[in-house]
């Protein structure tokens, strides 16, 4: 009984008793070599965090001259990418054309609904022409997405925004350079 | 609060005797280094299985950079060397703790030894430790060949040969562990296999034996 009452005192004595500081003190001192351990893991897990998507420019291997504002031209080049410890260039096609203020707007081929490829209107020689469907110029042949020159969908396309374009540099020499995807609202305007 | 959140499983599972049947033991005098500062002899197989869990978890995220094929698998661990963030600090935990296993394991059993602790009733421990030993020898042997760089490959194609040398049937161990008629890429697949499933697997059974029978038999009595 007095043991009891003793203790209860002894509890109610503000400050911390001995055995909650050396609790607290291993308990510490247990987490903190714990963490060191730890810490390494947690980091090299949230690697690929902070790497960033392909940054790379690469040259098209065409003039910005070579292109015009009525018909969009079909521009291969090859797309670097890293991949953990693999690197490669990736074939790649872009369809550029000229804006009407006379910079290029590149656009991917890959509708936005689903991912296949677009058509754009060629004729029997491969080479672009008007298009026989209206404003309509890119067509895509899965699900019949329908994009102006500039890749803006018609209202009608499955496809949820306009193709996409590539970030683009034009060098002193006039060459165009195209970099990573970005995307557009329906206006056309890059969001991301 | 988070007594509160154990209370209230405790409340329901009845998880306390659990863990005090595990952690809740008085330590025996002569294993105390409070008492006796030489009796952290007693401390290296604890600290064997410290290392050993390091190791799991070093490994565990190693694996998660690391591909065992012979055209990639130096570039990843280049890749982890070099690239990854803190990826050396963890590769370097993984290549120092494996040498800290065997002195740990090694400074463990020179104590068992010395105190007679191997002795009746707890023969059946002391086999089951050389079990481990040699497991863990066999952890050594194959993670030496995963980054597969000059010195993975000779070590592994020297191993092979001595695996070889035993007479009459070494050409055939030596085809079976290599996975192969030559150190290749069977090699790499299978020491990786052997590396990060079998090895756990056993060493995991016998570690849990060796723990159950300290349980059941008690630290050896003082000298």
């Amino acid at each position: 009984m007095s043991d009891f009452h003793e203790r209860a005192s002894r509890e109610q004595q503000p400050g911390l008793s001995r055995r909650q500081f050396l609790t607290y003190a291993l308990g510490g001192t247990g987490a903190f070599m714990a963490s060191l351990v730890a810490v390494p893991f947690v980091v090299e897990t949230f690697d690929p965090i902070r790497r960033g998507g392909a940054n790379a420019f690469v040259n098209s291997g065409h003039k910005v001259s070579e292109f015009n504002k009525t018909l969009p031209q079909l521009v291969e080049f090859r797309a670097h990418r890293d991949d953990g410890w693999n690197s490669a260039d990736i074939p790649s096609r872009a369809w550029v054309i000229l804006q009407e203020d006379g910079s290029p707007l590149a656009m991917s081929p890959i509708c936005t609904h689903l991912g296949c490829q677009v058509n754009g209107t060629l004729g029997p020689d491969g080479k672009p022409e008007p298009s026989q469907d209206g404003q309509w110029w890119f067509h895509c042949p899965c699900h019949g997405s329908k994009y102006t020159v500039y890749g803006i969908q018609s209202p009608g396309s499955p496809a949820p925004r306009p193709l996409d374009v590539h970030k683009v540099k034009v060098d002193e020499a006039g060459y165009l350079y195209l970099g990573p995807l970005q995307q557009r609202n329906s206006a056309g305007q890059v969001i991301s | 609060m988070l007594k509160k959140a154990y209370d209230w499983i405790d409340e329901r599972l009845n998880v306390t005797p659990l863990w005090r049947d595990v952690a809740d033991h008085d330590v025996p005098a002569h294993v105390n280094p409070a008492i006796k500062m030489s009796a952290f002899v007693y401390c290296f197989g604890g600290l064997t299985f410290l290392v050993i869990t390091t190791q799991i978890l070093s490994g565990m995220f190693l694996a998660m950079y690391y591909t065992p094929d012979i055209t990639n698998a130096w570039y990843s661990v280049k890749y982890i060397t070099d690239e990854v963030l803190l990826g050396n600090v963890v590769r370097g935990m993984h290549f120092w703790g494996a040498s800290l296993v065997i002195i740990m394991m090694f400074l463990h059993m020179l104590r068992v030894f010395f105190t007679g602790a191997y002795k009746k009733p707890r023969e059946m421990n002391w086999v089951v430790g050389v079990l481990i030993f040699f497991v863990v020898l066999g952890f050594g042997f194959t993670g030496y060949l995963l980054p597969w760089d000059q010195k993975a490959y000779w070590a592994t194609a020297v191993g092979a040969q001595l695996a070889g040398s035993i007479p009459w049937i070494g050409p055939y161990i030596q085809t079976l562990l290599l996975g192969s008629h030559t150190v290749g890429a069977l090699t790499l697949t299978r020491f990786f296999a052997i590396h990060v499933f079998f090895l756990p697997a056993a060493l995991l059974v016998l570690l849990a034996l060796h723990f159950i029978m300290i349980r059941a038999q008690h630290i050896a009595g003082p000298l």
